[in-house]
């Protein structure tokens, strides 16, 4: 489903640009290719230009620079109401002063259908978000949650071929927005949707998505699978966004055999996979994830280096026990290890040695 | 709470409606309930009382907040508006300045094409006579001239010339005797001897106040004897009314002042009424044979004929339809100005259709609502554009331009109205302009001021920050994205503003169409000064009403109808478009 190619592309950001004052460039150089049905998720903290991207998609703001092809078209020739995009607003955008039927039937009677036709899609779009019940009803009778689906409902009614959301559920609470992530991702593909959904949380750019786009200062920082993403983020940036990170800081001793050795700032020596990071003698961020690390050197190869550490911190999760280290002056080098039979359980105070495989360790830019 | 409750009676010393309300749902899980089922708080007070307490504390605390302004509203508007309205149907003056002759009028009867009888011009007589000394006669003429043109200027004729009626029959007494001259025999006379009737007195002090609007109490130093009251009743009444008169107005002492002429008319009338002669005679109160003298030479005395002698005056008195009026006008309260301002007239049986040439309430009220609707509708055309550019606009830009919507607050209302004057005038800015160009010849300049035209545009210009603003601050809360959510949705521009866009302005559009409407339909100044006779407005007429023909009544019952146009085009509106539709922020 991912393999976009340049031809084959139903969405496509080319080299585009955006700037509100003229000063500034909210988005830099944008380059992004989605195939029909994909569902691809832009994530990025507050400010890195998501709604931006998706106005522009919209055709609400229009590029700086740049082209953006839609179906091989590009979108500057088409005005909004005839591009068939289906949105969902931050703030949901039902009209006010319309029932919850008059909003979904709103885009098939400004496209001519019949009363009776009309009548049954709405309904239909009604069922399928399960609000059939609230069509007589105001927005403002519903909660954030009923809302957010009638949004869907109405994004949908028409059915068009792209649906933007903009941060749908960033006011619901966690178990109602679980809830609809499931339904959206469930809905998008047995409609076969394509989708651009815009979030800045994480867990749910992970579990909903083909692919994520993590934005950050105007730039995609990482465009890739979320196994992908988590696993081998491709920078720092996407690393300590993602998921949570131990962070080490370094200068690159030598890199040899796809392996770097990395020397930390307080002497210790470890082995990483260099991802972005070249040179000798270079500063280095090294990553390691908390379930990633190794009490047990015995486990490891014989040749692998460890460090010492001091436990700080032992937190008992039920599922997952958690411990807190120092490690080469990090007071924040955090542990997950499973609550299995048999597995140790240290005390603050303790000194034990840790490690891991080198595959696990990446040595990233400095930034 | 919940320990507090275990362990005694909860304290209930400075309860806000929370507290209530939480003690209320954590006594539903438990349940507390007094003998009759009632819920109860831990104390055993009942539930609701205690809420109620709870919410009458913080009322009494708002209202505190807000009793300085209630009071100052109370005291400068509300007062003055009620009275203002009681003005519209108050009609005390004419009971008041001509007590008897309207008592008397009651039973005539209009209808048989008679004038009033005798006794009608005894009392108007001794009525007018009191008035016209204390000068009050002029202020009723002027109030039933309203109603019956003439009638002021027969009252002020007349009240010149009640002396000589007077004069005809003291002349011949004081003939008769020169005691009659004397101020302190009369006092003896009418003093009398034994108990003293006070309730005459009484009256007559009432009856001075209420002439005179004024609340003066207190002992005149004179009063007559219950006997001489009985002997001679008329004389009883006109010399007390005398005598207080001359203590309150003139501040002298009865017993040295000769009495008026209307004592001596009074005196005759009693001494030619039937039987009056034999109880004279029975009399031996002080000055009796004074008295018995002059029952002895009645036919020194003139017939008593008032009619004859008013007819003498002005033979208007002899017209029934003014004594009709009298007679309508009557009661203290009357709907007369009410029917005016309809263009109605009352007659004895209803009410009819003024004369043609009378009536412009009608048309004014109906100009006056008329133009307010033009004025409110150019005001909506020419403010919406202006008020969703500013809201759409960066709020710097906005409060910018904001400024030059609020400019024409900033100078006085008289210099705007004025400059219009200089623009639309035929010698003005706008005809020059126009002749310059070509558009229109010298010698046909377009009238542009001093017709309904004038004033709809130098108060569309005025009026129009009241509509800017409230749709202004409406269509601030109105989102963008309704905007382009309609757009995304498959809608053209048109087709977004009219079916999402507009119909959420509509509570910006109302209050701002109310604001202007109730301002327009009140307004004073710019219709008079720009709308010459064509298009002045109801409230100019008002305003004449109450500065120059000092009709108040009329301008209240204008005022009160105005009033109740604008409620009843609320009360419309409500139902229409509903009120809570309108929001001004
Ligand atoms: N209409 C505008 N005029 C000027 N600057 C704008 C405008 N809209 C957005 N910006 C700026 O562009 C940048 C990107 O904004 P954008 O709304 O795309 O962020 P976002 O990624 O959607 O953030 P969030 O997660 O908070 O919604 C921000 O710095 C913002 O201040
Ligand atoms: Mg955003």
């Amino acid at each position: 489903m991912a393999d976009a190619s340049a031809n084959g592309a139903f969405v496509e950001f080319e080299r585009v640009q955006k700037s509100y004052d003229g000063e500034t460039l909210v988005v830099k150089d944008l380059n992004l290719s989605m195939p029909k049905g994909e569902f691809l998720t832009m994530l990025g903290p507050s400010g890195s230009g998501k709604t931006t991207c998706l106005m522009m998609l919209a055709g609400f703001e229009t590029a700086t620079h740049g082209d953006i092809r839609l179906d091989g078209t590009s979108i500057n020739n088409i005005p909004p109401h005839k591009r068939g995009i289906g949105m969902v607003f931050q703030n949901y955008a039902l009209f006010p002063h319309m029932t919850i039927a008059e909003n979904l039937a709103f885009p098939l009677e400004v496209r001519k259908i019949g009363k009776a036709k009309r009548e049954e899609k709405v309904k239909r779009a009604l069922d399928m978000v399960e609000m059939g019940d609230f069509g007589g009803r105001r927005p403002a009778q519903l909660s954030g949650g009923q809302q957010q689906r009638v949004a869907l409902a109405r994004a949908l009614v028409f059915e068009p071929e792209l649906v933007l959301m903009d941060e749908p559920l960033g006011a619901l609470d966690k178990q109602l927005r679980e809830k609809m992530q499931f339904e959206i991702t469930d809905l998008a593909h047995r409609l076969g949707i394509t989708t651009v959904y815009v979030t800045h949380d994480q867990t749910e750019a992970l579990t909903m998505s083909d692919r994520v786009a993590v934005f950050d200062d105007g730039r995609i920082q990482q465009l890739a699978p979320p196994d992908q993403l988590y696993e081998e983020p491709e920078n720092s940036f996407v690393a300590q966004f993602i998921g949570e990170n131990n962070t080490l800081e370094g200068t690159i001793k030598e890199i040899k055999g796809g392996l770097a050795l990395v020397q930390l700032d307080d002497g210790g020596l470890i082995d990483c996979k260099p991802i972005n990071v070249s040179e000798i003698g270079q500063r280095t961020r090294v990553s390691i994830r908390p379930e990633r690390v190794e009490f047990n050197p015995a486990r490891l190869s014989d040749d692998a280096h460890t460090l010492k550490a001091e436990v700080l911190e032992f937190i008992y999760m039920g599922d997952i026990f958690r411990t807190r280290l120092r490690v080469a002056g990090n007071n924040d080098f955090i542990v997950k290890t499973r609550n299995a039979p048999g597995q140790v359980r240290l005390k603050p105070g303790e000194q034990v040695e840790i490690g891991w495989l080198p595959e696990d360790c990446r040595a990233l830019d400095a930034a | 709470m919940s320990d507090l409750k275990s362990t005694g009676p909860q304290t209930m010393d400075a309860p806000t409606p929370e507290d209530a309300l939480h003690e209320a749902k954590a006594l539903n899980a438990e349940d507390h309930r007094d003998a009759s089922g009632r819920l109860v708080t831990a104390d055993g007070r009942s539930l609701k009382s205690s809420l109620n307490r709870a919410l009458r504390l913080q009322k009494a605390r708002a209202m505190m907040l807000i009793a300085p302004l209630l009071i100052f509203v109370l005291v400068t508007f509300i007062a003055p508006i009620a009275s203002m309205l009681f003005r519209s149907v108050e009609n005390e003056i004419v009971a008041n300045t001509l007590p008897l002759t309207t008592d008397r009028l009651e039973s005539w009867d209009a209808t048989q094409g008679e004038l009033p009888p005798e006794a009608v011009f005894q009392d108007l007589f001794f009525d007018l006579f009191l008035a016209a000394e204390a000068k009050e006669h002029t202020k009723l003429g002027t109030r039933l001239n309203y109603e019956s043109t003439g009638v002021s200027s027969l009252f002020r004729q007349s009240g010149r010339r009640l002396d000589d009626i007077g004069e005809a029959y003291q002349d011949p007494l004081e003939d008769l005797n020169e005691a009659w001259k004397e101020g302190a025999v009369w006092f003896e006379l009418m003093s009398g001897q034994g108990q003293t009737s006070d309730g005459v007195v009484t009256n007559q002090i009432d009856r001075f106040n209420k002439l005179t609007s004024s609340n003066l109490r207190g002992d005149i130093g004179f009063a007559p004897s219950e006997e001489i009251a009985a002997l001679l009743p008329k004389t009883t009444r006109a010399y007390t009314a005398w005598a207080v008169f001359t203590v309150f107005e003139d501040e002298d002492v009865v017993a040295a002042e000769d009495p008026w002429e209307a004592v001596y008319a009074a005196l005759a009338l009693d001494l030619q009424s039937p039987g009056a002669a034999d109880r004279i005679a029975a009399y031996d109160g002080p000055q009796a044979e004074l008295l018995q003298e002059a029952a002895a030479n009645l036919e020194i005395l003139p017939e008593a004929d008032f009619t004859a002698a008013f007819l003498d005056i002005d033979e208007d008195w002899g017209d029934i339809n003014r004594w009709e009026t009298f007679q309508v006008y009557s009661p203290k309260y009357t709907d007369g100005y009410f029917l005016n301002s309809v263009d109605l007239q009352k007659t004895p049986d209803g009410f009819e259709a003024r004369p043609e040439n009378e009536r412009i309430y009608i048309t004014l009220f109906q100009r006056t609502i008329f133009m307010s609707l033009v004025i409110t509708g150019s005001c909506i055309l020419l403010g919406y554009p202006v008020a969703w550019i500013l809201a759409n606009l960066p709020t710097r830009t906005a409060n910018l331009l904001m400024i030059l919507v609020l400019l024409p607050f900033w100078t006085s209302l008289l210099v705007r109205t004025s400059a219009w004057k200089v623009m639309l005038q035929q010698q003005g800015v706008i005809n020059d302009v126009l002749v310059w160009l070509g558009l229109v010849g010298d010698g046909s300049r377009l009238v542009m001021i001093n017709n309904q035209f004038g004033t709809i545009v130098a108060m569309t210009h005025i009026l129009l920050p009241f509509m800017i603003l409230p749709m202004y601050s409406v269509m601030q809360t109105i989102q963008p994205s309704y905007l382009r959510a309609a757009k995304s949705l498959g809608a053209t521009n048109w087709t977004a503003f009219w079916r999402v866009y507009f119909p959420q302005s509509v509570p910006g559009i109302g209050a701002g169409s109310i604001l202007v409407f109730i301002l327009s339909i009140g307004y004073y100044i710019t219709p008079e000064i720009v709308g010459g006779t064509k298009g002045v407005f109801i409230s100019n007429r008002i305003a004449y009403h109450i500065s120059s023909s000092l009709n108040w009544g009329l301008a209240a019952a204008l005022g009160t109808i105005l009033f109740v146009v604008v409620l009843v085009l609320y009360w419309a509106y409500d139902k229409i478009v509903g009120i809570d539709n309108v929001k001004l922020g």
